[in-house]
């Protein structure tokens, strides 16, 4: 798999009903690399991933993979190239972990071809690059999140896509499984190049985990780049309203954030 | 350790082998309690004398009885429960909740509504019946749609202004029969809970031509519809086109629902029912569309048999079928309840 695509938005405007949720928002994402979004509850992080996957059409503006608009490209072509893992999926009660899972070969399909050898094999290598092998004939309902989570990132992966798109994949988890789960999209980052685009809520994840930052403040670009030239005091104070200190996390050398609020914090170091 | 592919496909192959052998054996049901409710009546006659009449040969009694009476009944009963049991799951898989199906939502009451105004007050018959009862049908399907919509469909709001609209439609049903003198409690029952007596040829081809344009129509849509359970941006991340699948579903599965309620009233809770029986017996790993209409005709043709045979009085085949159902819904509001309200 390559890493080539681009993806890339122009001047997007978007919202729901009377609202208006990003005003004017233009960015570039990184191919091949790992984007984290970042911004506060309702800044329109999960409307901006929704319309870069074509579910919510732009009021102005475009989405554009590799020159074209995502919201005119036929759905099944557009969901072999890109991928979407919504915040909450649904899972059909009593469905299997291979059922769930093989549902992602959806857009390689045809209306009434067979299940074919592809299919199998990429249902395949999901169950293995997630560890759900042995969960295979499970059903979804019994799993704990962690699992669950899993599952739904293998049935992503079935599809195949060289772009793949999570909206806050580590809700939900406990810090052990976050980490899991981060370090399982990172694996396939940098094993087969995918390009990850997600939100995530929590600041120092996402600096630790992306190579790209973005941070959104009331549906606007405040600052995109380097984890380490995004995650700065000004940033937390802009985007979140909240006083902070950031160190260099001496485990990974990225940038550390942390919250000073009213209570617990030595006096010399109130802002 | 990795996964071989074999081991997928080994897995596959043997979901698979069940759902075709569940849907072989449900097949196999509804053509024997078909057969059977050939037989069994007032007098007995054997498969040899029935396989006759259906050859067209003149036996004596057997011709008039089965092949004017019990052939017609069981065949609209087969092919109306098909069709019941199929749209009802179309509803419930789309709108994702057991009780989102059309005679819980109203559109199998707009649908019996309207043809009880085209036969009592406009004196129609068949066809322009038919054309009622769907047109009643789909009206209603877009007005609940309607009135529940913002910022997208909420199951509960949609199954709550359903049942309003249902229990209005249902009214109005029973004011038209109460205003129509001449007709007897027999031809009320039809449009109230159902009903197979005076099952004819000409209703049989009409659903029978129903489900060969519109089944194919909806069967296309399976795969889709199957994709829609895991919520709708799923699907569309996974290249389901939402809205079109919704409209060549809805359209799809109200006309079959609608045809078969004009020639047989809304027979209760066989719609509400067969989905949610289909999904227990044969899982996840395919599309329930199939499965459901058959339990759907096994249902109906066994509830008829029930109701004709089974006690000193005949009942028509809904009040059996609502017997079955209504303890159904009781469990499912019930364990709704438990869930603390979310459907």
């Amino acid at each position: 798999m390559t890493a080539t695509h681009t993806l890339l938005v122009e001047s997007l405007k978007l919202g729901y009903g009377d609202r208006t949720v990003i005003e004017s928002l233009d960015l570039a994402v990184p191919p091949g690399r790992i984007t984290a979004i970042v911004g506060a509850n309702a800044c329109g992080k999960s409307t901006l991933l929704r319309s870069m996957s074509r579910l919510l059409a732009p009021r102005h503006g475009h989405v554009l993979l590799d020159g074209r608009e995502v919201h005119k490209m036929p759905a099944k072509e557009l969901a072999r190239t890109l991928g979407l893992l919504p915040q909450s999926p649904i899972a059909p009660e009593g469905i299997t972990v291979a059922d769930l899972i093989g549902r992602g070969r959806n857009p390689h399909q045809r209306l009434l071809s067979r299940w074919s050898r592809e299919d199998d094999e990429a249902v395949a290598a999901a169950l293995d690059a997630t560890h759900t092998a042995d969960l295979a004939d499970r059903p979804v309902d019994e799993l704990s999140g962690g699992q669950r989570q899993r599952v739904w990132i293998a049935m992503a992966l079935a599809q195949q896509t060289d772009l793949l798109l999570l909206d806050e994949p580590t809700t939900f988890l406990d810090v052990s499984h976050q980490v899991e789960v981060l370090d399982l999209l990172t694996d396939l980052n940098r094993n087969r190049g995918t390009t990850i685009v997600m939100v995530l809520h929590d600041l120092n994840m996402a600096a630790r985990y992306s190579d790209h930052l973005i941070a959104l403040a009331d549906g606007k670009l405040h600052a995109a780049g380097d984890p380490a030239s995004v995650l700065t005091e000004d940033c937390v104070r802009a985007v979140f309203g909240l006083d902070s200190q950031v160190i260099t996390d001496p485990t990974s050398g990225k940038p550390l954030m942390l919250p000073l609020g009213r209570h617990h914090v030595e006096s010399s170091r109130m802002a | 350790m990795t996964t071989t592919p074999q081991a997928v496909v080994h897995n596959r192959v043997r979901r698979s082998r069940r759902r075709v052998l569940v849907i072989g054996v449900l097949a196999i049901l509804v053509v024997a309690v078909y057969v059977v409710s050939l037989m069994v009546g007032e007098t007995f006659y054997t498969l040899s004398e029935i396989w006759r009449v259906v050859l067209g040969e003149t036996v004596p009694g057997a011709s008039f009885t089965v092949g004017e009476l019990r052939l017609p009944r069981a065949t609209l009963a087969a092919l109306a429960g098909f069709c019941f049991g199929i749209g009802g799951v179309t509803f419930q898989t789309m709108l994702r909740n057991p009780l989102a199906s059309p005679d819980v939502i109203g559109i199998t009451s707009g649908a019996s509504a309207a043809a009880a105004f085209a036969i009592v007050v406009l004196g129609l018959t068949e066809t322009g019946v038919s054309v009622f009862a769907i047109v009643a049908g789909l009206g209603v399907a877009i007005v609940v749609y309607t009135l529940s919509f913002r910022d997208g469909v909420a199951g509960t709001r949609l199954i709550l202004i359903g049942i309003g609209i249902a229990a209005m439609l249902d009214s109005a049903t029973a004011y038209v029969l109460s205003q129509a003198a001449q007709w007897d409690l027999q031809q009320a029952q039809r449009w109230l809970t159902g009903s197979l007596n005076g099952a004819t040829w000409d209703e049989t081809l009409q659903v029978a031509l129903a489900l060969l344009v519109l089944g194919p129509l909806l069967l296309g849509q399976a795969r889709n519809l199957f994709m829609l359970q895991l919520g709708d941006d799923t699907a569309a991340a996974l290249g389901v086109r939402l809205e079109r699948t919704r409209i060549v579903v809805i359209v799809a599965a109200v006309g079959l629902l609608a045809f078969a309620t004009a020639a047989t009233g809304p027979i209760a809770f066989v719609a509400f029912l067969s989905g949610p029986i289909a999904a227990r017996i044969i899982g996840s790993a395919g599309s329930l569309l199939v499965p459901s209409g058959l339990v759907g005709a096994l249902l109906v043709l066994g509830a008829d048999l029930i109701g004709q045979y089974a006690f000193d009085t005949r009942y028509p085949v809904g009040v059996v079928t609502g017997v079955l159902g209504a303890p159904y819904l009781v469990y499912l509001l019930i364990r709704t309840n438990r869930a603390g309200g979310s459907l």
